[in-house]
């Protein structure tokens, strides 16, 4: 009797599992998945998308950039999100898999830098971060750029980093750093752009870079001059799309090859101008001047 | 099922053993089988895999006095990718080490209350209280580590930042105590009650006994007891990586971040392209691990049959 009724609960899991998996390839999955900074808006996105196309899926996962791209290589994503270009070096190796990589600019965004709320800074180079971040770099303490932080014990500067594989971090380097300098080793390198913010928070001491969208009115954004005789420029969105800020950035959405069906008509409601007014509701800089109403 | 089977005689052919129970029996004893020995298969396999997907890197771009002696870890920089893994090692062995400090003492006086002084209620409760320690999910001691130790060192120690190896090492000590606890309990009653009698008899007070018979006489069970500590420290890899700060530097005080060879993978892997140098070379991390826990844990066990023996 055991044996049957196991039987019995076996054809009826069965079936069941069955079932739903039919009802979920009735609908179209449109896998999105890559970087941190775009996650909120890729979201934000899809759940619009949902209203508009029922029958098409968007889902999304963040991780990185790097995360996203590593999926595109691989295969397993139809769409990857990434703060940054992709590499050379990672085209070659996805078109070993036979994979073609096509880029979408989905909107702009600024890299922010963030200090604690006490810190009295008032503005800061790209010569200076540089020096901070950068391998071999000689500033080390606040003192050194003229200030001292109350609540930070020996005036050091703890520096917050990203993980070596996302699109912040490698934008960074690029823009701040340059190519051919390296990240200082000893830098905190935390797992998302949400835990940079909360650990400057935090920490009397920190500095920290971030996407725009991840501003918080617990910590202080510092606005950041080219060099020494130009003036510093606060980052917002309309200094990011104007490029006035110096350290603004592309974000892209890749997909394999041109983009068909479904997909292609999700990337071009994605760049209509529903769905940028959603990039700029979420505090990202939309691809082309746009007047959204505000809400 | 032989009662089974005497309730309807007809079905039973006396003299021949293949009847239906004869092959159920037969494949229950095939599948527990199965079960019994995947075990091994599963080991076999993950170490299969975790070598094959490693092994081009150590036999390609890996440079073996960079990867140990080197404490550069840039696998993706733009202008040399350098695969160093010292600041990782030192950092997870210092951390280890304090966290060992920190959890010996507490549970291996836990473990001699359990098992030579608390008597009925008190014991259970007890034992029951220290088993819901380890039911605690690695990712919540992180945000432990994270939400109240931070700022709790912050203020105490009046450092620039709490995430680091005390903070690491506190948290992996609570995390390490139930396993060291109970297997120094069952060290401690392992040690025959006659060992306890005679040293009354001699007119040893309960500490003496404690200190002078019952501890020698535990010593191998105490130490793989620890040994396993040290394996739960090498391995654990969510709360520390919440907890270190994830920063490549070999520490040189407490309060210093660090890196776990753990956290490392665990927090670049997913980025990385299938079979790129990067991936390799986290697997050939994964090799190092492998081998550290699996030579951790042999000697654990050695000594613990040691004990079963003597």
């Amino acid at each position: 009797m055991k044996l049957l009724q196991l039987a019995i609960a076996a054809t009826i899991t069965t079936g069941l599992i069955g079932w739903i998996a039919t009802d979920v390839a009735a609908r179209t999955m449109i896998q999105n998945k890559g970087s941190d900074t775009l996650v909120n808006v890729a979201q934000a996105w899809a759940e619009a998308y949902q209203k508009v196309k029922p029958d098409v899926a968007v889902a999304v996962t963040g991780g990185g950039s790097g995360t996203g791209i590593a999926a595109m290589i691989n295969g397993t994503v139809d769409l990857a999100n990434s703060s940054r270009a992709m590499k050379e070096k990672e085209i070659a190796e996805a078109n070993k898999n036979n994979i073609k990589p096509m880029e979408h600019l989905v909107g702009y965004d600024a890299l922010a830098i963030f200090v604690h709320k006490s810190n009295p800074m008032t503005s800061i180079t790209l010569a200076q971060l540089a020096d901070m971040y950068g391998d071999d770099g000689k500033t080390e303490n606040w003192s050194q750029l003229g200030v001292k932080v109350p609540g930070c014990q020996g005036n050091k500067i703890v520096l917050i980093s990203r993980q070596n594989n996302s699109g912040t971090y490698i934008y960074f380097q690029e823009a701040v750093l340059g190519e051919k300098r390296d990240f200082r080793l000893g830098t905190k390198d935390l797992h998302g752009s949400k835990d940079v913010i909360d650990l400057v928070e935090k920490t009397p001491c920190a500095v920290g870079y971030s996407g725009l969208a991840y501003d918080s009115p617990h910590v202080k954004k510092l606005p950041v001059a080219k060099d020494d005789k130009a003036t510093p420029v606060e980052a917002t969105m309309a200094n990011a799309v104007s490029k006035l800020y110096p350290i603004a950035r592309p974000l892209f959405m890749y997909t394999n090859g041109e983009p068909q069906g479904d997909v292609k008509a999700y990337l071009d409601w994605i760049k209509s101008d529903i769905g940028q007014c959603i990039t700029e509701e979420k505090g990202y800089a939309p691809i082309r001047p746009i007047n959204c109403a505000k809400k | 099922m032989t009662a089974h089977s005497a309730i309807q005689p007809t079905h039973v052919t006396v003299g021949d053993a293949k009847d239906k129970n004869w092959y159920i029996d037969k494949s229950f004893e095939i599948l527990m089988f199965i079960c019994g020995i995947s075990a091994i298969i599963f080991v076999v396999g993950i170490f299969l895999f975790v070598f094959k997907e490693g092994l081009g890197f150590i036999l390609g771009d890996m440079n073996f006095s960079e990867f140990f002696l080197s404490q550069k870890w840039r696998p993706t920089s733009l202008n040399k990718a350098t695969y160093g893994i010292l600041a990782m090692v030192a950092g997870t062995a210092a951390v280890t080490g304090l966290a060992m400090l920190i959890c010996l003492p507490i549970s291996i006086g836990a473990a001699i209350f359990i098992a030579e002084f608390a008597k009925g209620r008190t014991r259970e409760i007890l034992k029951i209280v220290i088993e819901f320690l380890a039911a605690i999910p690695s990712v919540v001691w992180g945000f432990i580590a994270l939400s109240i130790m931070n700022p709790l060192i912050i203020n105490v120690f009046d450092v620039p930042m709490g995430l680091g190896v005390l903070n690491s090492a506190i948290i992996l000590a609570l995390m390490a105590a139930p396993i060291v606890t109970s297997i120094a309990e069952d060290a401690f009653k392992a040690v025959p009650d006659t060992y306890r009698e005679a040293a009354e008899a001699l007119g040893a007070t309960r500490w003496q006994t404690i200190y002078k018979v019952i501890l020698p006489a535990a010593k191998n069970g105490l130490l793989s007891a620890g040994l396993l500590g040290v394996g739960r420290g090498f391995g654990e890899t969510m709360a520390i990586l919440m907890a270190s700060g994830h920063s490549i530097n070999i520490p040189t005080s407490v309060f210093d971040s660090f890196r776990a060879l753990t956290a490392t993978i665990a927090a670049e892997l997913g980025e990385t392209a299938v079979g790129s140098p990067h991936y390799q070379s986290l697997f050939a991390i994964g090799i190092f691990l492998f081998l550290i826990t699996f030579i951790i844990n042999m000697t654990a066990d050695f000594i613990v049959r040691g004990v079963r023996k003597g």
